[in-house]
């Protein structure tokens, strides 16, 4: 029964497959099974609405999709890669994609960003996909970071958006004054400090030698490293950041900056949805670029971007690659990262940024104003252990800045350790 | 020859038709309905724990090659501050958690009397134990939220600062024992209320004659008597303290700084979380934790074997 069924699919499937060729258009059958981590509300909309219309293009392929808790997926997802792989799924770039390329989980797409419409759109992104000259996936949506700060409070104590270092303190010592926290941060989940980590380092010493570092050539207890901890130390010692940041998540840390207690929050953009939600308009909230503290230094940013991924045991890889077409496509692009859906940045360079106060104000500073290069983040730059343990460094010294030294003791014993 | 001395021939076709199994059936069932169980343990727990010690003697990410490395792996906790923090944890974790014991007994005594609607007053000291682990985390992770918890919005009308219990190293394993402590105690609770139903009344009333009361009554006459429920309390109470995984897990994650891990949530931290990928280094974590309570399970077996033999 189950065989003769698997043979007249095969048989439908070659029919289809003949019909396709010769009317050269839809030749896709078969299972395709889509595993994503879209898991809030807005995304999981978006990405199912994707679905349907790929899902409408080729109606003789059987389409279904997992959608994943978020946090589940990252642990979840060598479990799947390794049994049960499905077709597409979702992950992010660079560093982080490492273990399942070396593994071999993940199929070489070359030959897809070797076709001219992908070649030539994303050739952004193209560094972020690529681990040993080839390419591992395709990059779907990413956003920038920055300082997310209310204007509002800003305009009542008459200050500017800062450009450079001191101003930056200068702003913050007003803010403290009038009894409030210049800066809301929750680390209890730690990635957000190596937000604060990557932007210091990137303005203190450049795109280059944060590279170097994430790559392990630099040792942790370089005088050049002690220098950007120097100058995170300054703003640890006005007491910037709001108190007890240990104990909160990033959206514990929301509120704070919602009832006015702190004035900024170093974020990415997909804060600003949250903010919104919570009551704050367009003119209570502001955007600006994390200003120079080395004038010399040619300004870089941290830009993650998500990315889609052909499993290496997945089984019906012609319409994987189909689909992922499909998905950085100029039209799909603009319309899955508008603002009704994912809020994000179109990494295709023919889709049209959707106009919304923070996503120009971030393609505008991605595109033209961040020439020392686009970091991902520092968990996706960084190999996973080396991030987790410097991470954890990181908060202890938010909150014990004195421990510095065996902290880095610590970081560079690990870095000995890990690249070998 | 043979066949004049065979004069019982008519019950014999029955004792050759006796096959294999019917000769060996009393024998072998109880293997057979042991079978599935100790399969099962054969495994899942026997096979992974050889699985484990094997595992430690390498380095491996989990998906690629397994590089054998010998000792390096016991090596390098030997020098791991995080590792002796999680040890010390669980030390802390096994000690404190005793306190469920005597807060159980003290709560069993207290309720154990007839009043009306005491069937209610039992269930409801008993509720936090029905609670799952994750809520009873995340009722007292709010409980001791520094900004808007109900904790520090109590010491502030004494005028007392405010504490945050989670994100500070020196009370961080504390507070999420006393978390712990909640279900923990109404388990014992539980235990010593049955055990309480059990006790002799004329053995009281005996002691009572004697002129025992209040804490010799309680120390001479009662508590021997609830003696197999201590011994309960104290199995399921150390087993809960070395299952505090899902709790540090919620409040805390490990965190700040890694301060509040134990053994288990390390293993689980380097091997299988976001960011572990250090399987041969979870293993010997394992294999430590496992000698630990190899230790303990031999002492308490011993004590339950001479104690066995005494009676």
């Amino acid at each position: 029964m189950r065989y003769t069924l698997t043979s007249t699919l095969a048989g439908a499937a070659a029919l289809a497959l003949a019909a396709g060729a010769a009317f050269g258009q839809d030749s896709l059958s078969g299972d395709l099974k889509i595993f994503l981590d879209t898991s809030n509300p807005a995304p999981r909309a978006t990405m199912e609405q994707m679905i349907a219309q790929f899902q409408e293009q080729h109606p003789d392929l059987n389409i279904e999709t997992t959608i994943i808790d978020r946090e589940a997926y990252k642990t979840q997802i060598r479990n799947f890669l390794t049994a049960n792989a499905p077709d597409v799924a979702t992950w992010y770039a660079a560093n982080r994609m490492k273990p399942y390329v070396e593994a071999g989980l993940f199929e070489d797409v070359s030959d897809l960003w070797a076709e001219p419409e992908i070649a030539d759109n994303l050739a952004s992104t193209k560094g972020a996909m690529t681990i040993d000259g080839k390419q591992w996936g395709v990059p779907y949506t990413y956003y920038q970071w920055g300082v997310y700060y209310r204007e509002d409070i800003y305009d009542e104590l008459g200050l500017e958006e800062p450009k450079t270092w001191d101003a930056f303190k200068a702003n913050c010592q007003a803010i403290l004054d009038s009894g409030r926290k210049c800066f809301t941060i929750g680390t209890k989940f730690l990635w957000t400090a190596g937000g604060w980590f990557d932007y210091l380092n990137l303005r203190t010493h450049g795109y280059d030698f944060h590279m170097a570092l994430a790559n392990g050539e630099i040792a942790w207890t370089d005088e050049r490293v002690k220098q950007t901890f120097a100058n995170w130390r300054e703003l640890i010692d006005m007491g910037a950041y709001i108190d007890n940041h240990t104990a909160y998540s990033w959206q514990e840390a929301l509120p704070f900056m919602v009832n006015g207690e702190a004035a900024a929050y170093l974020m990415g953009n997909f804060a600003v949805a949250p903010l919104r939600e919570a009551g704050l308009t367009d003119e209570q909230l502001d955007f600006y670029q994390f200003p120079a503290i080395n004038p010399d230094v040619e300004l870089a940013e941290d830009a993650p971007t998500d990315t889609f991924h052909i499993p290496a045991n997945a089984s019906n890889k012609d319409a994987a690659r189909a689909f992922l077409r499909f998905v950085v496509s100029p039209d799909v692009q603009t319309r899955i990262n508008n603002g009704e859906n994912l809020g994000q940045l179109p990494v295709n360079a023919q889709s049209s940024v959707d106009d919304d106060e923070f996503l120009n104000q971030g393609f505008e500073m991605l595109s033209s104003n961040s020439p020392g290069g686009v970091a991902q983040f520092f968990d996706r730059d960084f190999p996973a252990e080396m991030a987790k343990v410097a991470m954890e460094g990181f908060q202890e010294f938010m909150v014990k800045p004195d421990n510095l030294d065996r902290i880095l003791d610590r970081l560079e014993r690990t870095r000995a350790r890990i690249y070998k | 020859m043979t066949q004049p001395v065979l004069p019982t021939t008519h019950v014999a076709p029955p004792a050759v038709a006796r096959s294999w199994w019917r000769r060996n059936q009393i024998r072998l069932a109880p293997w057979i309905f042991l079978a599935p169980g100790m399969i099962f343990f054969l495994f899942y727990v026997i096979f992974p724990i050889f699985q484990s010690f094997q595992i430690s003697f390498y380095q491996w990410d989990g998906l690629g090659e397994k590089t054998f490395v010998g000792l390096y792996n016991y090596e390098e906790l030997y020098y791991d501050d995080a590792f002796y923090t999680s040890l010390r944890n669980n030390v802390i974790w096994l000690v404190l958690y005793m306190l469920a014991i005597p807060a159980g007994l003290f709560i069993a005594l207290f309720l154990n009397q007839t009043v009306v609607g005491i069937r209610l007053y039992k269930s409801l000291f008993f509720f936090p134990f029905v609670i799952s682990q994750v809520v009873v985390g995340l009722v007292f992770s709010w409980f001791y939220d520094p900004t808007f918890g109900l904790l520090n919005t109590i010491l502030g009308t004494f005028g007392a600062g405010p504490i945050n219990v989670l994100g500070d190293e020196r009370y961080v394993t504390y507070g999420i024992i006393a978390a712990g402590l909640w279900p923990q105690t109404a388990y014992c609770m539980i235990l010593y209320l049955t055990g309480l139903n059990a006790v002799d009344p004329e053995q009281i009333e005996a002691g009572r004659l004697d002129g025992a009361k209040g804490a010799r009554m309680l120390w001479y006459v009662v508590l021997p008597q609830l003696k197999p429920a201590t011994f309960i309390a104290f199995v399921v109470t150390i087993i809960g303290a070395l299952r505090s995984f899902d709790l540090i897990s919620i409040m805390t994650n490990g965190g700040p700084f890694g301060e509040s891990r134990v053994l288990a949530f390390y293993m689980f931290e380097v091997a299988l979380s976001e960011y572990g990928f250090r399987y041969g280094y979870g293993a010997a974590i394992a294999v430590v934790l496992f000698l630990i309570m190899m230790v303990y399970i031999t002492f308490f077996l011993t004590k339950m074997y001479r104690d066995e033999r005494g009676r």
